[in-house]
């Protein structure tokens, strides 16, 4: 009995130990892993000559907003902005309305072949975007398209993982509820629109937040699509002011904060649906 | 009787017709493009791939001499090495970061959920932004992270070049790009460790098993499924590498740094050579494929058990 009592309260004290250093651990990974944003960030408020003064001055001594003046009304920043903001809102509409149409067509009516076309979407999912960029880009300048907007939002619109990840979701619904609808006399949109749906919102949810994040993050396909300086991307943008004014490390920082500040917004309110997103990415493998 | 039947069943004959026009209609809108810009490209690629396509005249049929040109272009071998050991070097480094931190994380914490968000957040930022920084970070005269190696003692002579030496360059991006991507494949660890039984554990605790005895006999091989299912997706991602690079170095110093999807993107639209980037892309794509398919096999005869 005397025994027993110790051991258990040694091991009590054993879980009490163990748990204080993995809060400490914790606590280290956690600085390595923020700690570059915090140095960006206290960067973009700095003088060229402050940046690398050594010890780093973490809270400026003065804040300067000279680099953001310079991003924002020097350099075409406002429209890269715009045009990204643009993109994605575009993109990502149209793909939850394309996708979401094609996932209910493969999960709910019954037409000759379905399950082969399904199966020649699954197919391509497995070729990564570099290996077909080339006759993309063909195909896109055959149409006439190269230098505009359209070329990304077509190339990007009608996504197989879109229609695979909210047919996932849609088989969850059972069809009993479907040929309810139907007996009712309601007509396939209708049931798509107001029963379909309403039920696949975090489906529809998580491909929003994956797909902006993307648009927001594409770096390659607006280098290959877009020339005019008007129409390039914020990522775009950012690079290349980087290649220009690679001495001008303050206004390189305030513009790299600005392109991220989108990207913590979206992360603060929809975490839930990224982190349900990457989940389903790996069962998807 | 039997015209009841048969009027029925005819009746359902224009239901079930209504219910496959229907269909087709609803897949067209995502089909039609999904056909043009992707069905329709993997397609062609292959064919242009035995071309001279150069984008600007009528190409010629040129059978294998893209494929064969391929082992004999000195560029193309350095980007091939390049990428062999960056994916060798950074997809155990990112697996045995995210499982670490994922182990960190699995069990009851204060702060766990404030942990986990930061973790994954560097994941979420774009490359560009991450090179744009990291650029500044490992600055080799002032950067603030040779001065804190100075500051623990190094001598000034012995500071690493980081992006701006050829030894030291492809090191300094897998770096970075774990760091960048440890948090997304912790997440997908969290999940497997979520599924292992509880009962397991409880077995093990009254066997008197130790932590690392429970680690080696429990989690571990509880874990292998996720473990192969990250392994393979972190490889197919570390041969589609680019962003950071064309940011950072363009490849170099010298050809340190030239990847795979760098030399495509070179050939194609600096070069304009459009035939012989198509086949350096179907190669990538033939190593991906074969990733893939040992994943196929494997999920089917040894994970699934």
């Amino acid at each position: 009995m005397m025994t027993k009592q110790k051991t258990s309260a040694h091991y009590k004290r054993n879980q009490k130990a163990f748990t204080v250093t993995r809060f400490i651990l914790s606590l280290l990974v956690a600085f390595i892993m923020i700690v570059p944003f915090v140095w960006m960030v206290s960067a973009s408020f700095k003088l060229n000559t402050e940046i690398f003064e050594y010890p780093v001055k973490w809270i400026p001594e003065v804040f300067r907003p000279d680099n953001y003046d310079k991003v924002w009304n020097k350099i075409n920043f406002p429209t890269y902005f715009l045009n990204t903001l643009k993109l994605a809102v575009i993109i990502t509409v149209t793909q939850l309305f394309t996708c979401s149409l094609a996932a209910y067509s493969f999960t709910k009516l019954r037409f000759p072949g379905r399950d082969k076309l399904f199966l020649g979407y699954l197919a391509t999912m497995m070729v990564p975007w570099h290996a077909i960029m080339i006759p993309q880009f063909i195909v896109v300048k055959t149409l006439n398209l190269y230098n505009t907007h359209t070329s990304l939002i077509l190339i990007h619109a009608f996504s197989a993982f879109g229609v695979f990840l909210l047919r996932q979701n849609m088989l969850s619904i059972p069809d009993s509820l479907h040929e309810a609808a139907k007996i009712d006399g309601c007509g396939y949109f209708r049931t798509y629109w107001s029963i379909i749906l309403p039920l696949t919102k975090t489906g529809l949810a998580t491909l929003m937040v994956l797909t902006f994040n993307n648009i927001w993050n594409d770096y390659m396909g607006p280098m290959i699509y877009l020339d005019s300086d008007k129409l390039k991307t914020i990522q775009l943008g950012l690079a290349l002011f980087k290649e220009e004014f690679s001495a001008d490390y303050g206004a390189i920082m305030a513009g790299t904060v600005c392109s991220i500040i989108p990207i913590v917004i979206v992360y603060a309110a929809a975490q839930k649906y990224i982190v349900e997103g990457i989940a389903f990415a790996g069962v998807k493998g | 009787m039997t015209t009841a039947i048969e009027k029925k069943k005819k009746k359902m004959g224009s239901a079930a017709k209504k219910e496959a026009l229907t269909g087709y209609l609803y897949l067209l809108p995502n089909f039609i493009g999904f056909l043009i810009f992707i069905a329709l490209p993997i397609v062609a690629g292959f064919f242009i791939s035995f071309t001279n396509y150069t984008g600007f005249k009528a190409p010629s049929f040129v059978g294998f001499s893209n494929y064969a040109k391929m082992f004999n272009d000195s560029q193309f071998k350095a980007a091939l090495v390049n990428n062999l050991v960056y994916s060798l070097t950074s997809v155990p480094l990112t697996i045995l970061a995210g499982l670490l931190l994922a182990l960190l994380l699995n069990k009851k914490l204060p702060g766990q959920s404030f942990f986990k968000t930061v973790y994954f957040f560097p994941n979420l930022t774009s490359m560009v932004a991450i090179g744009c920084v990291s650029m500044l970070l490992f600055e080799p005269t002032q950067g603030p992270i040779n001065n804190l190696l100075q500051f623990l003692g190094m001598s000034a002579d012995h500071l690493p070049k980081w992006f701006f030496s050829t030894k030291t360059a492809l090191l300094t991006v897998v770096l970075v790009v774990v760091w960048k991507q440890a948090g997304y494949y912790m997440i997908l660890f969290i999940g497997g460790l979520k599924n292992i039984p509880p009962h397991l554990y409880e077995a093990a605790k009254i066997d008197g098993a130790n932590s690392w005895q429970t680690f080696k006999n429990v989690t571990w091989p509880m874990l292998s499924p996720t473990t192969f299912m990250c392994t393979i997706l972190c490889i197919i991602g570390s041969f589609q590498i680019f962003d950071i690079i064309n940011v950072t170095t363009e490849g170099g110093p010298g050809r340190a740094t030239t990847v795979l999807v760098f030399r495509i993107y070179k050939e194609a639209f600096t070069n304009t050579k459009m035939g012989y980037a198509s086949a350096i892309a179907y190669f990538l794509f033939l190593i991906i494929l074969v990733v893939t398919l040992i994943q196929w096999h494997g999920q089917k005869n040894w994970v699934n058990e």
